[in-house]
């Protein structure tokens, strides 16, 4: 438990010993399987061709029997001896019998066998030794029936060529694992290369370096290496956020609150209940919009934060709509300008946070309301593989050069103004981002003015 | 059943009616020795006797009895003990490799190894049972004061051209063994028909010109010393040498068509009571020492630089030798169906019994 605690992770053995202990696994089980297979190939391949050998003797025996006066003669040709002799350290036994099953000639220890013919196995002097049986008919006025022919032979080539069979198959074998050993090895070590390349290059890494990982790595682990690197992306933009966020705020803040410290003094100082009620007045006005400003501060670092950290989910983009409209009339209870709909009557479903749409629709509808004239028209619809949400209102808008600086932050002024941080646009532009869209400024004819956000739609297979 | 009981009784060479006994015997170190190797062979003892002699006084206290058997009566004695399980020789040594090598087919033999067995040839040595440790060439045996350096036949062709003419001179005076009498004769006359068929003519020219088929080495070199006999053919070359040491006048001829190599074989049966003195014993007869005891004894013939005068060998002797190797094939010319034709065919050449007295072995 100490040790997990120290390195942080948790160890289930070496890669290399497992694949050891598999690659000896595989060759004990192989080996011993191809042992078996060879011992019984080699015995069946000695059986075969010394069987061979017998046949072939006692054909030539069986192939030299004549008859004088209806008695069966042999005349056993050396040569069937010569081939017998081909097993050059076995003991030889034969015997012909006649079709009374008499001893015609040979060793009288030899059993006559039954049926017509065939192998069998017995014994020879006291060794094991494999019997050949012949018959042949032989249908002549002064004979005829059958004569059986009997050969034997002791075992000890076919054992010897058995084994010699099977040692040369174990050597092949050994020699193959080996081989396969040697590959296994170097392949494991080449295998767990681009690891300890990944390990050298984390360990020389300074604390702050968040840059991706950028070492060459095979396929395989290619996958763990762009998790990592989505990992430490994920972790550098939220300490980005983080950093912004103290910035934005220490610049932005600063400012409105020595302000409102002056105007206090100002009213401490003051006699004339008149004045100050006067700066009371000024200093309620701008702690709103300071009020303002942190929420839209807040706003942007949650925006970008949830755009790493929350799963993106079907999202009715109507539903983002009204939700917005709704959140929006609350923060201005009783405004005399309440903000229309144009909302289509099938669903608009994309992939999204539903949080950050909805906040990026509320600044939308604060920007127009600010700035723009009404009716303010909040809209979703179509476009070819897109989906549209904006807000659209009758004013002047934005003066078309700074459309493309829109989505940057404090875009419209350096400063603060009394309403606004200037932060609206960026929110809403890193919404659009973060959904894998653009926002998009559009003035489709004089006096209407569109801010909305391009999403890419659902597919209709994954809807 | 009767006709097989025949044709053992012939291969057993009249055992059956008399108890088969040595022939000579001796013993060779000291007489209260502790331990006793007994060895049988078909060999002459003179023949034999210094080998035994080496061995007995390089390794103390050991004897050494030696019992000289013939060939057929030597298989039977070792078979009968081998079916006994009782007492029985250390070793057996015989001329007739075919017999011995029925012994060891037949379970009769005990293996032995060792270096000097594995460096023999795989000819002269089956299943480390069977050893052959002479070389001994089949050879034609003249006399040189009765032939002329022009008659003398250098092949079987020119033995066949020499019997052919009706007034040949050597009508009647040439020799060979009777194969029904010696085992050894059997063999080589067996290996001959395998051989060539030249086999076929020279027993019709041996029928025609009455040739003597007689037994035993000892007694056809006598002939052939005393001019009984002009030329004996197939006799072994280890007695025609040896008497040619006496007998400058006794020649040996290797013919070129083609000679038979015997090589003697040794075996140890099953159940010898001396088996490690037994194959020290054979250890000793296959190392230096050895060979050059038995060579000394012309059991191991040089046809090198070194070969014996009295030996005449082919111009190519190591193209026209034929061992008689130490295989299985051994067994066909025992079988008894081939033995009765072989026989048959033989006696059918022979019609008039040999020609000489009734051999003894």
């Amino acid at each position: 438990m100490k040790t997990r605690a120290r390195h942080g992770a948790r160890r289930s053995g070496s890669v290399s010993f497992r694949l050891g202990v598999a690659l000896v696994l595989v060759l004990a089980i192989g080996g011993v399987a191809v042992s078996l297979a060879a011992y019984a190939y080699g015995r069946s391949a000695a059986r075969q061709s010394y069987d061979r050998l017998l046949v072939g003797a006692a054909n030539q025996i069986a192939a030299s029997l004549g008859l004088r006066d209806g008695e069966v003669i042999v005349d056993i040709p050396v040569s069937a001896f010569e081939l017998l002799s081909l097993a050059p350290r076995d003991r030889v036994v034969y015997a012909v019998f006649d079709d009374r099953g008499q001893l015609v000639t040979g060793y009288d220890g030899v059993a006559r066998p039954e049926g017509d013919g065939g192998f069998s196995s017995g014994s020879f002097a006291g060794e094991p030794a494999r019997y050949v049986h012949v018959r042949r008919q032989i249908a002549e006025r002064s004979f005829l029936g059958a004569v059986d022919v009997v050969v034997g032979q002791t075992t000890e080539a076919r054992r010897e060529l058995a084994q010699q069979i099977t040692r040369n198959a174990l050597l092949a074998v050994a020699m193959v694992g080996l081989v396969i050993s040697g590959l296994a090895v170097l392949a494991v070590t080449s295998a767990l290369r681009p690891l300890r390349r990944l390990e050298h290059d984390f360990a020389l890494r300074s604390s702050r370096d968040l840059t991706p990982v950028d070492v060459e790595v095979p396929q395989e682990i290619a996958s763990l290496v762009a998790a990592l690197n989505r990992f430490i992306g994920r972790i550098d933009r939220q300490l980005r956020v983080m950093r912004t966020l103290i910035a934005d705020a220490s610049h932005q803040l600063r400012t409105p609150i020595a302000a409102l410290r002056a105007q206090a003094e100002l009213a401490r100082e003051t006699d004339d209940s008149k004045e100050q009620l006067r700066i009371v007045e000024r200093i309620h006005e701008r702690s709103r919009n300071l009020s303002r400003l942190t929420d839209q501060l807040l706003n942007h670092a949650m925006i970008i934060h949830r755009a790493d950290s929350v799963d993106l989910a079907p999202v009715d983009l109507r539903v983002v709509a009204s939700e917005a409209v709704a959140q929006f009339d609350q923060t201005l209870p009783g405004a005399e300008r309440t903000v229309r709909m144009d909302l289509p009557e099938a669903p608009m479903v994309c992939d999204g946070d539903a949080l950050s749409l909805i906040e990026a629709c509320k600044n939308l509808i604060n920007n127009a309301n600010t700035y723009g004239q009404p009716p303010i028209t909040v809209f979703v619809r179509e476009e070819g593989a897109t989906l549209c949400i904006g807000v659209r209102d009758r004013g002047e808008g934005l003066a078309e050069e700074m459309w493309g600086d829109a989505g940057k932050r404090f875009a419209r002024r350096s400063g603060v103004s009394s309403a606004s941080a200037g932060l609206g646009l960026s929110i809403v532009s890193a919404v659009a981002q973060a959904h894998g869209g653009r926002m998009a400024i559009r003035r489709p004819d004089a006096g209407r003015f569109e801010v909305f956000l391009e999403l890419p739609k659902v597919r209709e297979a994954e809807a | 059943m009767k006709l097989i009981g025949m044709v053992c009784a012939m291969i057993l060479a009249g055992t059956a009616a008399a108890r088969a006994l040595p022939e000579a015997v001796a013993s060779y170190g000291p007489s209260d020795a502790a331990r006793q190797l007994l060895v049988r062979g078909t060999t002459d003892i003179a023949r034999f006797a210094a080998v035994m002699q080496l061995f007995a006084s390089r390794t103390g206290g050991v004897r050494i009895d030696y019992e000289q058997w013939g060939s057929n009566d030597l298989f039977e004695v070792t078979m009968a003990e081998c079916r006994a399980g009782g007492q029985s020789a250390d070793m057996v040594i015989s001329s007739a490799v075919d017999l011995q090598l029925k012994l060891a087919n037949d379970g009769c033999a005990k293996a032995h190894r060792s270096v000097a067995t594995a460096s023999l040839p795989q000819v002269a040595n089956w299943r480390d049972e069977v050893f052959g440790i002479t070389r001994e060439l089949a050879v034609i045996v003249y006399n040189r004061r009765l032939l002329s350096d022009a008659e003398v036949p250098r092949s079987r062709f020119d033995l066949i051209d020499l019997l052919r003419p009706e007034d040949s001179r050597l009508r009647g005076r040439v020799a060979t063994y009777d194969i029904e009498a010696s085992g050894l004769g059997y063999l080589f006359a067996f290996a001959d028909a395998q051989q060539a068929t030249t086999f076929g003519s020279l027993i019709e020219a041996f029928g025609r010109s009455g040739a003597i088929a007689t037994c035993c080495s000892a007694e056809i070199i006598d002939g052939v010393a005393n001019g009984t006999y002009l030329i004996a053919y197939n006799v072994l070359a280890s007695y025609a040498l040896a008497r040619a040491e006496e007998n400058p006048d006794i020649v040996a001829v290797a013919p070129h068509d083609y000679t038979l190599v015997l090589s003697r074989a040794a075996l140890m049966p099953r159940h010898g009571a001396e088996p490690e003195l037994a194959g020290a014993f054979l250890d000793f007869m296959l190392s230096e020492g050895g060979r050059a005891a038995l060579n000394s004894s012309h059991l191991i013939v040089r046809t090198d630089d070194a070969a014996p005068a009295a030996l005449r060998l082919p111009e190519t002797p190591e193209t026209s030798f034929r061992p008689i190797a130490l295989t299985p094939s051994l067994l066909v010319g025992l079988d008894q169906h081939k033995r009765r034709e072989f026989v048959a065919l033989w006696r059918s050449t022979f019609p008039h019994d040999g020609g000489g007295e009734a051999p003894l072995e």
